[in-house]
């Protein structure tokens, strides 16, 4: 097993990835839903309504983002390989 | 593929200054930027051709839209945000190109546009509202909360970065992976999805950099 670390990484990547993008997906449908209760009620606040919801949906999604960076890292800087 | 978008993937060197791919496609923007404007408003009449009122919807547009988050008068901060805005609409869509793949994709040029906003929301919040009184309010609302408000600063440029860096280069892999698996006329939804994608990037990258100059001078609480 002289490839220990490289394996453990992919499944690190993997990991990463998978559970990272549990969260914000969660988090997010729940904005978008909460925004669309929003518009239904006030058609009229659908412009300031949408452009918060796509801020936010931003912040949000940066979660999974970082997720995706330490996946990269893993994969393609790992510190650990040399 | 199975290149690092990490590492830069230089195309050629300049003397002793290698230049990568983005860098060229960058120049390559910034050429077309400027000849299209030279071209539009090369009689500098009030009344212009068909293609200056064009671009003149385009920027009244933007203006109109920063007035609503700034809550007040928008032109000067318009050249910087309203450049970035066009420069990361075209740089995002530089993939519709045969042979081209967008800048912002690798690292260095989100790293550079996270830069610039970084210093121009403290040169504008300087400007604004005076050296006291712009320092002051990292102490706000309390002393204790200052290395959180020091934090806060690098944090939300560094994500500012990566947001644009991940949603491009991500998008990169998910089409190379399709063309790498299934053939032909499969990757044709996504690649229209990565226009939807890269014009939302272009808006959101310049919305959270009017929010944070915004809060910097003063405008909105951020």
């Amino acid at each position: 097993m002289e490839n220990a670390v490289e394996i453990i990484s992919v499944l690190g990547a993997a990991l990463a990835v998978s559970v990272g993008a549990i969260g914000p997906a969660l988090g997010e449908g729940r904005a978008v839903a909460a925004a669309m209760e929003a518009i239904a009620r006030q058609p009229e606040a659908a412009g300031t309504l949408s452009r918060t919801l796509f801020v936010g949906l931003a912040m949000i999604e940066t979660m999974a983002i970082y997720c995706l960076v330490i996946a990269l890292l893993l994969l393609y800087a790992n510190p650990f390989t040399g | 593929m199975d290149a690092s978008p990490l590492a830069p993937d230089v195309l050629f060197m300049l003397g002793p200054v290698p230049i990568s791919r983005a860098v060229a496609t960058t120049w390559a923007i910034m050429v077309l930027l400027w000849g299209v404007l030279a071209l539009a408003f090369r009689t500098g009449a009030p009344r212009g051709g068909a293609l200056q009122s064009a671009l003149e919807i385009v920027v009244t547009t933007i203006a109109a839209q920063l007035r609503e988050i700034f809550d007040r008068d928008p032109w000067p901060f318009l050249p910087l945000l309203g450049s970035l805005f066009i420069f990361l609409v075209l740089a995002n869509l530089a993939a519709v190109v045969p042979g081209v793949t967008p800048p912002t994709g690798h690292i260095e040029t989100p790293m550079a546009l996270g830069l610039i906003v970084f210093l121009s929301v403290h040169a504008y919040g300087l400007r604004a509202r005076g050296t006291r009184r712009y320092l002051h309010h990292y102490l706000e609302p309390t002393p204790f909360l200052l290395p959180l408000n020091l934090l806060s600063e690098l944090t939300r440029i560094f994500s500012l970065m990566i947001r644009l860096f991940g949603n491009m280069m991500s998008h990169e892999f998910v089409i190379a992976i399709l063309a790498l698996l299934a053939g032909l006329l499969v990757p044709v939804p996504f690649l229209l999805l990565g226009i939807l994608i890269g014009l939302i990037q272009a808006y959101i990258f310049t919305v959270l950099a009017t929010v944070y100059i915004a809060a910097a001078v003063g405008a909105v609480e951020a």
